[in-house]
C-alpha cells in the first residue's frame, strides 16, 4: 500500500499506462499518486498535453494523442515522478530522471529496479542528457526487455568512478 | 566526510584554515564553521553535559539549540555551528557550563 | 540608538519575500540574520521546489534564494546585518542585538519578526548521542558546507522533510538503509516517498527508535514496532547498524522574540507550537509589529514566501507608501496561498489557522 510503503500497486501503475499500441511511440507515464499543489508538469509541456485546472492540488491528467514523449516534463517534475516509456520490437526504451553523480556512460550495463528498490533485470544506456535547461536533472534513456514495461522504474544508483 | 562529488552542488576547491581542537592542529575550509570542520575531521564529541556529563555533539546545526557550544579562543558558550572558522582560532571541547 | 524604518528579523524565504516589496516602495529598511549569510534554509534546499510558478515551482531552492537575494542585495535602501543575533524585543519596539562581542539595541518604526522555527526532538535512551541530528542540520552540514554527516543514516520521520533529506543524502553519497515513521501512514508527498523507496529505502510505518547505541558517538540503533497508542512493542526490537539517527519529527516556531515583547500567543497543534494571534494582515497584536514564515505557523517555504510578501506590502501601506493596485495585489496572493493549502496536505494548516481566527 502506497501510504505506508511508497511502493504503488501493479493496478495503480497499469491505470497511468494507456494501451500497449499507443506506446509504440514514447509516451510520458506520470505517477503522482495523490493531491499535492503543484504544477510544473502542465505548464512545462510545450504541447499541452498535461492538464491541472486552477485548483493546483488536483491530479495532473495526460492527453497522449498530444504527448509526445519529449521528456521535458520529466526534468521539471519537483518529485520526479514522471519517466517516458515506448515498447519497440519487444524492448522497452524508457527515459528516466538521474540525480546522481557519476552519471552512466552510454552502452553500459546498469541494473533496472522496481517500484520497490528490487533488481529486476539488467538494461543498456542508450542515451544520456544533460543540458543547461535541464538544471541538473540528467535523463537517461535505457532498454529493457518488454516484459517489464509495468515494473521497470528507475536504475540502481552507481557508486564511485 | 567531506563529499568531492555532487550531481547538484559544485564544492570548489578553497582555501585551507588552520585551527587547534584540544591544542590539537587540524585545518578546515575557508567557508567552514567551527562545528563543520570539526565534523569534517570524524569530530563529533563537542562537550560534556552540565551534571552527567555525557557527551554532546551539535543537533541542529542553525544556532537555535546550544548543543554544539565550545570553548573558542577562551571564550565558553560559543555556538560552534554558526561560528566560521578562523585562522589560528584556538577550540576545546568545552566541560559543563564553561566559565568566563 | 540607532533608529531604522523596518527591522526584519530574519533572511530566509519569509523575510526575504517581505523585504522586496517594501524597498520597491521606498522604505528602508534594516535585515537581521544571525548566521553568516542571507537566505536561512533555502541556503541548504537543492531540490526543485513545488507549487506553481509564481512561486518559482520547478526551481531548486538554492536558485531561488540567488534570485531573491539577486532582486534586493543592491538596494541602496537595504542594510544587511549577519552574524546578528536579536536577543531582544521589546514592546516600544526597541530589539537588542548581539554581533560578535559587541551588543546594542536599534529602534525600528514597524518590526517583522521572520525568525522561522526550530527542529523537535523525540524522547528516547541516548538522544544526545552525538551523532543524533536534526534533519535540517543534516541537510545544513551536506548542502552547505559539504561535510558528510556520517555514512549510514537511519532516518525518523516521513514527513516531506525526512522524504527529501534521505534522498539528498543518497546524493552525497550517504547510505540510508531504512526510514521509520511512527503514524500508520506516510506524513509527506507520497512522490518523495516513492522516489525514495526506489532507491532501497525500507519505509516502516508503525515504527520508532527505542534507543540510540554507542560510547562517544551513535554506532547503531535498536528500533522497535509501536502499538496504536504510539507505544513500543516489547519483542519486537531490531539493531540496525549506523553512525547517525537523523530526526525529523517537526518543527516549532521560534516564537521567543514575540512572546518576550507580549503579543498574544496561542498554543496550536497544527501549527507547529505556540504561535502569535495574527490577522490577515500578518499584523500580531503588538503595534506595528508583524510576522510572517513559520514563526506563524509551520508551512513550506513556498507558503512562507507568499506570506513575506504580504507582510511586505501591509507594513508598506500601514507606513504611507503609495502602491499600484495593492489591494488587487495582495488579495491575489491570498488566493495563492489558498490554492497551496487546498489539498488534503493543507488540511492541518487549514484547522490550524481556523484556531488562530485567520480567516
Amino acid at each position: 500500500m502506497i501510504e505506508k510503503t511508497g511502493v504503488p500497486s501493479l493496478e495503480q501503475v497499469k491505470q497511468e499506462f494507456p494501451d500497449k499500441v499507443v506506446l509504440k511511440k514514447p509516451k510520458a507515464i506520470i505517477e503522482c499518486y495523490k493531491e499535492i499543489p503543484c504544477n510544473p508538469c502542465h505548464t512545462s509541456c510545450p504541447f499541452d498535453a498535461i492538464f491541472i485546472p486552477e485548483d493546483i492540488n488536483v491530479r495532473p491528467k495526460i492527453d497522449f494523442d498530444k504527448c509526445t514523449g519529449c521528456g521535458i516534463c520529466v526534468y521539471n517534475c519537483p518529485g520526479l515522478a514522471i519517466m517516458v516509456t515506448q515498447i519497440k520490437e519487444g524492448k522497452i526504451l524508457m527515459k528516466i530522471p538521474y540525480e546522481f553523480t557519476p552519471l552512466p556512460k552510454v552502452d553500459q550495463t546498469v541494473n533496472v529496479v522496481n517500484r520497490a528498490g528490487e533488481k529486476i533485470s539488467e538494461g543498456i544506456v542508450r542515451k544520456v542528457q544533460l543540458s543547461e535547461k535541464q538544471n541538473k536533472t540528467a535523463l537517461i534513456h535505457i532498454e529493457l526487455d518488454e516484459k517489464y514495461a509495468y515494473e521497470a522504474i528507475t536504475i540502481e544508483v552507481l557508486h564511485g568512478s | 566526510m567531506r563529499i568531492n562529488k555532487h550531481p547538484i552542488l559544485d564544492f570548489p576547491e578553497r582555501k585551507k584554515v588552520s585551527f587547534t581542537f584540544n591544542g590539537k592542529k587540524l585545518f578546515g575550509y575557508e567557508g567552514d564553521t567551527i562545528a563543520s570542520a570539526l565534523h569534517a575531521q570524524g569530530i563529533k564529541h563537542l562537550s560534556d553535559s552540565i551534571h552527567k556529563k555525557r557527551p554532546r555533539g551539535f543537533y541542529c546545526a542553525i544556532g537555535n539549540c546550544a548543543s554544539c557550544n565550545m570553548i573558542v579562543d577562551g571564550v565558553p558558550n560559543v555556538r560552534t555551528c554558526i561560528t566560521p572558522l578562523k585562522e589560528g582560532v584556538d577550540v576545546r571541547k568545552q566541560d559543563g557550563k564553561g566559565r568566563f | 540608538m540607532r533608529r531604522v524604518e523596518v527591522a526584519i528579523i530574519g533572511s530566509g524565504p519569509a523575510g526575504l519575500a517581505a523585504a522586496k516589496p517594501l524597498l520597491d516602495a521606498g522604505a528602508k529598511v534594516l535585515m537581521i540574520d544571525r548566521s553568516d549569510m542571507l537566505g536561512g534554509q533555502l541556503t541548504k534546499q537543492t531540490h526543485m521546489f513545488f507549487g506553481s510558478e509564481k512561486q518559482h515551482a520547478s526551481k531548486r531552492g538554492i536558485d531561488i534564494l540567488k534570485l531573491m537575494v539577486d532582486e534586493i542585495q543592491y538596494h541602496e535602501n537595504l542594510t544587511v546585518l549577519t552574524e546578528t543575533t536579536v536577543v531582544g524585543l521589546y514592546q516600544d519596539r526597541v530589539i537588542s542585538c548581539v554581533k560578535h562581542d559587541e551588543y546594542f539595541k536599534i529602534q525600528a518604526d514597524y518590526i517583522l519578526v521572520a525568525s522561522g522555527a526550530s527542529e523537535k526532538s523525540l524522547p528516547f535512551e541516548n538522544n544526545d548521542l552525538p551523532g543524533v541530528y536534526a534533519a535540517g542540520a543534516v541537510q545544513t552540514l551536506m548542502n552547505v558546507y559539504g561535510v558528510k554527516p556520517g555514512e549510514r543514516v537511519l532516518m525518523i520521520g516521513s514527513g516531506n522533510i525526512g522524504l527529501i533529506v534521505s534522498y539528498q543524502l543518497m546524493q552525497a553519497g550517504v547510505e540510508v538503509p531504512m526510514l521509520l515513521e511512527a503514524a500508520d501512514t506516510i506524513g509527506g508527498y507520497l512522490v518523495h516517498a516513492s522516489k525514495i523507496r526506489r532507491l532501497g529505502v525500507d519505509i516502516r510505518t508503525n515504527m520508532s527508535v527505542k534507543r540510540a547505541i554507542g560510547k562517544a558517538s551513535v554506532e547503531a540503533a535498536e528500533i522497535w514496532r509501536l502499538d496504536k497508542h504510539w507505544q513500543g512493542i516489547p519483542g519486537t526490537e531490531e539493531i540496525v547498524p549506523c553512525d547517525t539517527i537523523c530526526l525529523s519529527v517537526g518543527l516549532a516556531p521560534l516564537t521567543e522574540l514575540l512572546q518576550q515583547a507580549g503579543a498574544d500567543i496561542k498554543y496550536v497543534r497544527e501549527l507547529g507550537g505556540n504561535v502569535p494571534i495574527i490577522n490577515k494582515k500578518y499584523q500580531t497584536s503588538l503595534e506595528n509589529v508583524y510576522t510572517c514564515g513559520d514563526v506563524a505557523g509551520i508551512e513550506e517555504a513556498s507558503s512562507a514566501m507568499i506570506s513575506g510578501e504580504i507582510a511586505g506590502l501591509e507594513i508598506a501601506r500601514s507606513a504611507g507608501y503609495k502602491i499600484d493596485n495593492i489591494d488587487q495585489h495582495i488579495s491575489r496572493l491570498h488566493d495563492d496561498l489558498t490554492n497551496l493549502r487546498n489539498g488534503p496536505h493543507g488540511e492541518k494548516i487549514r484547522i490550524g489557522l481556523e484556531k488562530v481566527g485567520v480567516k
